[in-house]
């Protein structure tokens, strides 16, 4: 059986899975960034298979992709700068010790 | 048949670099696994005929990203902790396996209208034409403008000493 559309996706679907397994159980806040920047890569993959092999001539996917890169990049930065600054203030990046807004 | 091929081996490789990002105890080899990770994204990207993609995947994800990111983890000095999984290790393990099951399902499922169109090689100037040309992304590209004004203020005004 040749690779097509559902191999790629299902690729994704497992990349994104892990990407939210690392997010939901990691302590590190760093980590948890990581994990987050695994599942947009998998969103992306499935967005460049869409494109290839439903609507190959309008790449209106790998627009998509773009922007997509676009925002997982601001995303990386802002998200980077709050966890420097709780590191800066309270000398942990453990999420769990991170709990003053908790009731 | 080489395209197969060279699907299978990214693909093996992708995963296994994606679950050492998540077991890995030392943060510093995530972050190295993590960068293995875009790379092979970015080979996905080529064999999926996204010669551009597969271009900016390497500039912003392995030139920028990646960087920042281990950067991050050389100035907070929390690599000696590792990165431990919290109490929710096991429900998060569900969730995720339970998440996969019902995304393959549907995918299984879903009547696929493959299109038998040869894709578009290059791509570039058909994608500036996408988003610059007429009744293009031209209003989504002016708020990306907009937004990463905002992220570097944004960077700047947090990072700020007070």
């Amino acid at each position: 059986m040749s690779v097509g559309l559902e191999h790629y996706l299902i690729l994704s679907a497992v990349l994104f899975s892990i990407g939210l397994y690392g997010a939901l159980a990691k302590k590190n806040a760093i980590v948890i960034l990581m994990c987050i920047e695994i599942m947009l890569n998998a969103v992306n993959i499935a967005m460049a298979a869409f494109s290839r092999y439903i609507v190959p001539a309008l790449l209106t996917g790998q627009v998509f992709v773009i922007f997509i890169t676009v925002v997982a990049a601001a995303e990386v930065v802002i998200g980077l700068a709050i966890i420097m600054n709780i590191y800066r203030n309270r000398e942990t990046l453990e999420t769990d010790k991170i709990d003053l807004m908790k009731w | 048949m080489v395209l197969d091929f060279v699907f299978w081996l990214l693909a093996i490789v992708s995963v296994g670099a994606a679950l050492a990002v998540v077991f890995l105890r030392d943060v510093f080899r995530a972050a190295l696994a993590l960068v293995l990770c875009f790379l092979i994204v970015a080979g996905l990207f080529i064999t999926l005929s996204a010669d551009f993609l597969a271009a900016v995947q390497v500039l912003i994800y392995i030139g920028g990203i990646s960087v920042l990111i281990v950067l991050a983890i050389m100035l907070t000095r929390d690599v000696q902790h590792g990165s431990p999984a919290n109490r929710l290790r096991i429900p998060a393990l569900i969730v995720a396996v339970l998440f996969f099951g019902v995304i393959a399902f549907a995918l299984v499922g879903t009547p696929w209208q493959i299109s038998t169109v040869p894709p578009t090689e290059p791509t570039t100037p058909a994608l500036a034409d996408k988003l610059l040309g007429e009744g293009g992304f031209i209003l989504p590209v002016e708020i990306a403008a907009v937004l990463l004004l905002a992220v570097m203020l944004g960077a700047i005004v947090l990072m700020r000493e007070k």
